[in-house]
């Protein structure tokens, strides 16, 4: 259980930050203060200032919310798409399931970074762009995931025993394959969920992703490059950032995935 | 006749395998492993594994079931024909709460409502309705298998091996609430290859080797005086011999 209550409170943290900057920031996250560049840590702005000379504190809060996004949509689109037709290909005759998987196999075969880069290119680099690119490259771990807990759970007695006592097919996808499954994609969401916030950050400091001056973590980054070696604090704190949000969502999947399996839960 | 099985054959795993049961009747079907004896069950019940297809026939009260719709057969599975497995650790969804599940098959059929609490009741199981089954021992998860199966008060139960994972005491109980909880107008297939079991429950008895019927008979008949050499041979390697 401590990974789950450790998970929770990095996450609750990464979440506290982005709500509370709705209503508030020590300082306009975008505003461009050229008398305060580069401040080191220091009481007014905590984190220090950039070369523009906006608050990184605010920023990180304003960040936050986009990590979030990004990590809830994709990971939305992926769930919702990839597990129906896991289940699906993994309840149906064979032949329609190697079809599916098959199919399934050609998107993951094409690495998300570069499906988001061609979308950027063809619908214009946004936050938006780059979410959906990366959960539609996130569908066949879903898929796949799915796939081989439906097997799984296909074969077991309780099934034929379901079966016997004249349940529907979709019936038993929904009451006895999806629950049984749930902790593997809980677990497959959380990392899911790690992957899409990096590829953001990625995207973002490759100019594919959000655009300027929306602060993102990963575009932070990537205006910290040139001053690493100079000012490293401003490479350090995003980097800090997307690790907790990362670390924190790997905690809570493995948390949640003990807490959710009533098998495991009665042991911890 | 409540079941009539008629030259039923599934690959070269059953080969021609015909026999009845009238209302009321309780059938033994006995055999080794890998025998047949389960899978003329899964085709009684029209859940063959995918690359397996019955041909034959097979009828419920004169309506054949073989080649029914799937529409149709999960209207009388859990209705009209039920089923209780061997395994009883696996035969229960692990993720759904015993309650829920023993009242499933009132609620797929729309029968009357019964709460969990009196079904569980009456097969031994007070306040388990709120436990998961890894709570429950396998003797008592089996009581929950077949609350489920005798619900909606079938035609037709079939038994398959369902006391071949207990332990000695629990199987006797488990014999005898099969006994006391089927309605007495059901037929019964028990399905075994424990002729103690058979000799307690059965008044008739079916001997499959190698997927076919080699003798059939009451149980009384079969068990004293064997016309196959393999029933010869089955109640020779039971204990059945020291018990009468």
């Amino acid at each position: 259980m401590r990974s789950l209550k450790i998970g929770g409170f990095l996450i609750g943290l990464v979440v506290l930050a982005a709500l509370l900057s709705f209503v508030w920031t020590p300082f306009d996250p975008v505003k461009v203060d050229a008398a305060h560049r580069l401040l080191g840590f220091s009481g007014s702005h905590w984190f220090g200032t950039d070369k523009f000379g906006r608050d990184v504190l605010s920023q990180l809060m304003v960040g936050a919310r986009t990590t979030l996004y990004v990590g809830v949509v994709a990971v939305g689109i992926a769930a919702v798409i990839g597990t129906p037709l896991g289940i699906l290909a993994g309840m149906s005759p064979r032949w329609l399931g190697e079809f599916v998987m098959r199919v399934n196999d050609l998107v993951l075969a094409f690495p998300a970074l570069l499906l988001a880069i061609m979308f950027g290119a063809v619908f214009g680099a946004d936050t938006l762009t780059a979410m959906v690119a990366i959960g539609i490259a996130t569908i066949p771990s879903f898929a796949r995931i799915a796939r081989s807990g439906t097997l799984q759970v296909m074969s077991t007695e309780f099934v034929l025993a379901a079966r016997a006592g004249g349940r529907s097919r979709p019936t038993i996808a929904a009451r006895h394959v999806l629950p049984n499954i749930a902790g593997l994609l809980i677990v497959q969401a959380s990392v899911s969920f790690a992957i899409a916030v990096l590829a953001e950050a990625a995207l973002s400091f490759l100019g594919f992703g959000t655009r300027p001056p929306t602060p993102s973590w990963g575009r932070m980054l990537q205006e910290s490059q040139e001053l690493l070696t100079v000012h490293p604090r401003l490479a350090l704190v995003p980097g800090i950032a997307i690790a907790v949000a990362v670390l924190g969502f790997n905690l809570l999947g493995d948390g949640l995935r003990d807490r959710l399996d009533p098998r495991l839960a009665a042991r911890v | 006749m409540t079941l009539s099985v008629e030259g039923l054959t599934v690959g070269s795993l059953v080969r021609d395998v015909s026999f009845e049961i009238g209302a009321g009747e309780r059938v033994g079907l006995i055999g080794e492993s890998g025998s047949g004896k389960s899978l003329t069950a899964l085709s009684i019940m029209g859940l063959l594994p995918d690359e397996l297809s019955a041909s034959g026939s097979v009828s419920l009260h004169g309506r054949e079931l073989l080649g029914a719709p799937e529409r149709e057969l999960a209207r009388l599975r859990g209705a009209e024909l039920s089923m209780v497995f061997q395994e009883p650790m696996t035969a229960l969804n692990p993720a759904m709460r015993v309650g829920r599940q023993v009242t499933e098959p009132i609620r797929v059929h729309g029968r009357p409502r019964r709460t969990a609490e009196e079904l569980l009741e009456a097969v031994g199981l007070p306040d388990t309705a709120r436990a998961y089954p890894h709570q429950l021992s396998g003797g008592q998860r089996q009581r929950v298998v077949l609350a489920m199966a005798v619900v909606n008060n079938p035609s037709l139960l079939i038994c398959d091996e369902p006391t071949t994972a207990l332990d000695v005491t629990v199987q006797a109980q488990i014999l005898s609430l099969i006994q006391t909880s089927l309605p007495a107008e059901s037929a019964l297939l028990f399905i075994t290859h424990d002729l103690a079991v058979v000799a307690s429950v059965c008044e008739r008895v079916l001997v499959m080797l190698d997927g076919e019927v080699v003798e059939a008979g009451s149980t009384r008949e079969v068990l004293t005086a064997p016309k196959h050499a393999y029933t010869r041979k089955l109640l020779e390697a039971s204990d059945l011999e020291a018990r009468r």
